[in-house]
C-alpha cells in the first residue's frame, strides 16, 4: 500500500488543475482513432448486445425468464468502449445488475449467458445467479450484483488486491447514477485515493434510477465532480459514441496504470427500455426516448461512420443477420437446457454441506 | 364491523366508489389497504411523513403510496436518493425531534445498509436516553418470496429484527389487518419494522403455485372499513378454530397453512401471529395446551429463524401438554434461489408431510 498524499500534495492549493488534467487531455482530442477493422468490430459487439437484449426481452415476455431482468439497450457504447481498452489478462471488472452487456463485451458465449437468464444448469452461474448475478473467473469479471452500490466497495478491494500482488492489473468498477448516492461509494473513494488504488470508477449516467431522474435525487448531477473532495480526477464523457468512450478510457487507464490512483469517469448515456421488464415508464415522455434513439444511437452512429468509410450496407446487413442467428441459437440453447437438479439448491452455500 | 362503518360503505356504494361490491362492503387488496392507512395517518397527524425511493412522484414500485404526494404535498410525501443507511438514519433523527416518519425500504433485501442505524440508533435511543428520546418510526418494507425474485428480492429477514431488543416487528397477512396494524404501528412510540408479504399484495396466494390465485375480494379479510381503526400490536388472530393441532404462521404462510389443512381435512387451530415482537404468547399457549400438537411455518431460513424461538417458547410453556415434538416447516438454510423456487418454497407438500408426522405421534 502506498502512502497517502504528501503534505505539499495535500495542500496544493484549492486550484484543482490535477483534477481536471485528464478531462483537458480528453477534450483536446476526444475521439479514438479506430482502424476500419476495429470500428467494424466495435459495431459488431455493440450490435450483439442490442440483439441479445432484444431477445432477452422477448423471452421474458414469453415467461421463459422470470423475476428481474434489466436490459442494456442504449448503453452499448459504454461497455464496448471501455472494455476494449482493457488488458484482459490482468484487469478486473465489476458492475451492478444491468450486466449482460458487460459479459458479452468479453466475447463470452451468448449461450451460457442466456441460459443463466432462464435459470438453467448450463448457465454461466449454473442458474443460481440469474440475470443480475453473473460471473466469469476466466475473464476476471467479478459480477453482476443486485444490491445497488455494493459492487463499488468490492471494486476497491479488487484494486487493492491488484496493488498488493503487484500484478499490473487495474479494476474497472461500474455503477449507476442512482447508485452514486450510496454512502459506501464515498467511503471507497476516500480509501482508493488515500491508498492510490488502481481503479477506474465508472458512473453510467443513464439519467434515471428506476423512476427517479438525477435531478430529483442528486444534489450534484455532474457525477464526475463527485471525486473532487477526495482528490480523484474526474472525466465527463459522451457515452453514446464508442470512439469517445474508448478515447477517454485510454487516458484514464494510462493515469491509473501509472500509479497515480483512481479516476472517476462519468459516461453520459441513456437506457431506451424500462428500468426492468416491469416498468411502466411513466416518468419520462415517449418523445424523450424517441429523440435519443433517433439522434443519439451509438450503433447507428458507428454504422454511419462505417458506411462513410466505404462499408456497404449489404455487408452490414449480413452482419446483422449473422448476429440475429447467433442470438436465436442462444435462445434455443437457453430454452432447451435442463433446469438444475433440486440437490443444487444446497450446494455452494459453504465449502462443505452441513 | 360497526353499524357506522357499514353505513359508510353503503354510501360509498351509492357513490359508485372503488372497491365496493354488490353486498355494499368495501373490499380492498393489500396495496390499497396500506395506501388507505397512510392516507388516513397523513390526514390525522401533521407529524407523519412518508419517504423513500420512488414513493412520491412514482407512487412506489408496488403502488402502495400512489396518489399520496399529489394529495398531501411534497413536504409530507417525498422521494429519497438510493441511500438506505441515510434514509433510516434521517428517520431516527426526525423521530427524536417529534416527527413520525414512515420510511419505505423498497425491498426488505435492501434494508441491510440501514441496519447500523436501525440496531445501534433506532432500537437503542429510548434505552440510552432513559426514554427522554424515542424513535417513533415505522419502516415499511415488502418482503418474502414466491415472485421469482431470487436472492436479492425474496428474503424474509424478520428474525434479524426480532433478535434486536428495542424494535417491534409486524407482518400482516391480509388487507384488514394491514391497514389496522399499520395505523397502530405509526401511532406506536417505538420503532416498528413493518414487513409486507409482497406475494399476497394482490391476492391470498396459498402455495398451490400451479393454480390461479383468487383475488382478495373473495376473501373475508378484504373487507376494509373506511376511516381510522387499529389492530393492536401483540394480538394474534385465530384463523380457524380446531383441536387436532395448532399451526403458528404469519404473512403468506397463513394462507398456505390454511389451504393445506383444508385440503387434508385436518381440524387445525391456525394462529396468525400478526406481530412477532410483541408476541401473543398467551394465545399460543392456550391453543397448544388445548391441541397438544404444534406446527410452525415460515418462509425464512431455518437456523435461528423465528420458528426456533417459537419452538423454544412452546416447549418451555406447554411441555407437559405436548403429545408430539414441535415441528417446523421453513425455508432451507440457503440463499433464496433463482431457479427451482417451488422446490425451495415451504409449500403444501412439506407442510402436509409435517402435519402427517405430528398427527401420527
Ligand atoms: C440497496 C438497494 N436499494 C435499492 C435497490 C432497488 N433498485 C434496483 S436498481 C435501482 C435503481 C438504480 O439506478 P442506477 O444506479 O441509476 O442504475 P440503472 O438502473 O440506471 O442502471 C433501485 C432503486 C437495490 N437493488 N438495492
Ligand atoms: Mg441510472
Amino acid at each position: 500500500m502506498t502512502d497517502g498524499p504528501t503534505e505539499t500534495e495535500a495542500r496544493s492549493g484549492s486550484e484543482d488543475m490535477p483534477l481536471r488534467s485528464l478531462q483537458n487531455a480528453h477534450d483536446e482530442s476526444p475521439r479514438y482513432y479506430a482502424s476500419d477493422d476495429e470500428l467494424l468490430e466495435f459495431y459488431r459487439q455493440m450490435l450483439l448486445i442490442r440483439r441479445f437484449e432484444e431477445k432477452a426481452g422477448q423471452l421474458y415476455g414469453l415467461g421463459l425468464i422470470g423475476g428481474f431482468c434489466h436490459l442494456y439497450i442504449g448503453q452499448e457504447a459504454v461497455a464496448i468502449g471501455l472494455q476494449s481498452a482493457l488488458d484482459n489478462d490482468k484487469d478486473s471488472v465489476i458492475t451492478g445488475y444491468r450486466d449482460h452487456g458487460h459479459m458479452l463485451a468479453y466475447g463470452i458465449d451468448p449461450n451460457v449467458i442466456m441460459a443463466e437468464l432462464t435459470g438453467r444448469q448450463a448457465g454461466i452461474s449454473k442458474g443460481k445467479g440469474g440475470s443480475m448475478h453473473m460471473f466469469s473467473t476466466e475473464h476476471k469479471f467479478y459480477g453482476g450484483h443486485g444490491i445497488v452500490g455494493a459492487q463499488v466497495a468490492l471494486g476497491g478491494g479488487l484494486a487493492l488486491a491488484h496493488q498488493y500482488r503487484e500484478d499490473g492489473g487495474i479494476c474497472l468498477a461500474y455503477f449507476g447514477d442512482g447508485a452514486a448516492n450510496q454512502g459506501q461509494v464515498y467511503e471507497t473513494f476516500n480509501m482508493a485515493s488515500l491508498w492510490k488504488l488502481p481503479i477506474v470508477f465508472v458512473v453510467e449516467n443513464n439519467q434515471y434510477a428506476m423512476g427517479t431522474s438525477t435531478a430529483r435525487s442528486s444534489a450534484e448531477t455532474e457525477f464526475y465532480k463527485r471525486g473532487t473532495a477526495f482528490r480523484i480526477p474526474g472525466m465527463d464523457v459522451n457515452g453514446m459514441d464508442v470512439l469517445e468512450v474508448r478515447n477517454a478510457a485510454e487516458i484514464a487507464l494510462a493515469h491509473v496504470r501509472g500509479g497515480n490512483g483512481p479516476v472517476l469517469m462519468e459516461l453520459n448515456t441513456y437506457r431506451y427500455r424500462g428500468h426492468s421488464m416491469s416498468d411502466p415508464a411513466k416518468y419520462r415522455t415517449r418523445d424523450e426516448v424517441q429523440g435519443q434513439r433517433e439522434h443519439n444511437d451509438p450503433i447507428e452512429k458507428a454504422k454511419k461512420e462505417l458506411i462513410e468509410r466505404g462499408r456497404s450496407e449489404d455487408d452490414l446487413r449480413a452482419i446483422d443477420k449473422e448476429i440475429r442467428a447467433r442470438v436465436a441459437e442462444a435462445a434455443d440453447f437457453a430454452e432447451s437446457s435442463p433446469e438444475p437438479e433440486p440437490s443444487e439448491l444446497h450446494t455452494d452455500v459453504l465449502v462443505g454441506t452441513y | 364491523m360497526t353499524v357506522e362503518t357499514q353505513k359508510t360503505a353503503a354510501s360509498e356504494k351509492a357513490a359508485g366508489k372503488k372497491g365496493v361490491g354488490a353486498d355494499g362492503e368495501r373490499r380492498l387488496n393489500m396495496i390499497d389497504a396500506i395506501n388507505d392507512a397512510l392516507d388516513i395517518m397523513l390526514d390525522r397527524d401533521p407529524n407523519v411523513v412518508v419517504m423513500g425511493e420512488d414513493v412520491g412522484y412514482f407512487g412506489g414500485v408496488f403502488r402502495c403510496t400512489a396518489g399520496l404526494q399529489e394529495k398531501h404535498g411534497k413536504t409530507r410525501v417525498f422521494d429519497t436518493p438510493i441511500s438506505e443507511c441515510g434514509i433510516i438514519g434521517v428517520a431516527v433523527g426526525m423521530g427524536a425531534y417529534g416527527l413520525r416518519p414512515v420510511p419505505e425500504i423498497q425491498f426488505a433485501d435492501y434494508i441491510y445498509p440501514g441496519l447500523d442505524q436501525l440496531i445501534s440508533e433506532a432500537a437503542r435511543l429510548r434505552y440510552r436516553s432513559a426514554a427522554e428520546y424515542i424513535a417513533p418510526m415505522t419502516v415499511r418494507s415488502p418482503f418474502g418470496g414466491g415472485i421469482f425474485g431470487g436472492q436479492t428480492h425474496s428474503q424474509s429477514p424478520e428474525a434479524i429484527f426480532s433478535h434486536v431488543s428495542g424494535l417491534k416487528t409486524v407482518i400482516p397477512s391480509n388487507p384488514y389487518d394491514a391497514k389496522g396494524l399499520l395505523i397502530a404501528s405509526i401511532e406506536d412510540n417505538d420503532p416498528v419494522i413493518f414487513f409486507e408479504p409482497k406475494r399476497i399484495y394482490n391476492g391470498p396466494f396459498n402455495g398451490y403455485y400451479d393454480k390461479p390465485v383468487e383475488p382478495w375480494k373473495k376473501h373475508a379479510q378484504s373487507i376494509v372499513p373506511e376511516g381510522h381503526y387499529r389492530v393492536e400490536l401483540g394480538k394474534a388472530r385465530k384463523v380457524t378454530e380446531g383441536d387436532e393441532l395448532t399451526v403458528l404462521a404469519y404473512g403468506t404462510m397463513v394462507h398456505v397453512a390454511e389451504a393445506v389443512c383444508a385440503a387434508k381435512g385436518v381440524n387445525a387451530e391456525i394462529l396468525d401471529l400478526r406481530t412477532i415482537v410483541p408476541l401473543d404468547i398467551e394465545a399460543i399457549e392456550a391453543s397448544v395446551k388445548k391441541t397438544g400438537r404444534c406446527l410452525i411455518v415460515h418462509e425464512a431460513t431455518r437456523t435461528s429463524g423465528f420458528g426456533a424461538e417459537l419452538s423454544a417458547l412452546v416447549t418451555e410453556r406447554c411441555f407437559y401438554h405436548l403429545e408430539a415434538a414441535v415441528e417446523r416447516v421453513t425455508g432451507f438454510d440457503t440463499p433464496y434461489p433463482h431457479s427451482l423456487e417451488w422446490a425451495y418454497f415451504p409449500g403444501p407438500v412439506r407442510i402436509g408431510e409435517a402435519i402427517d408426522k405430528i398427527l401420527s405421534e
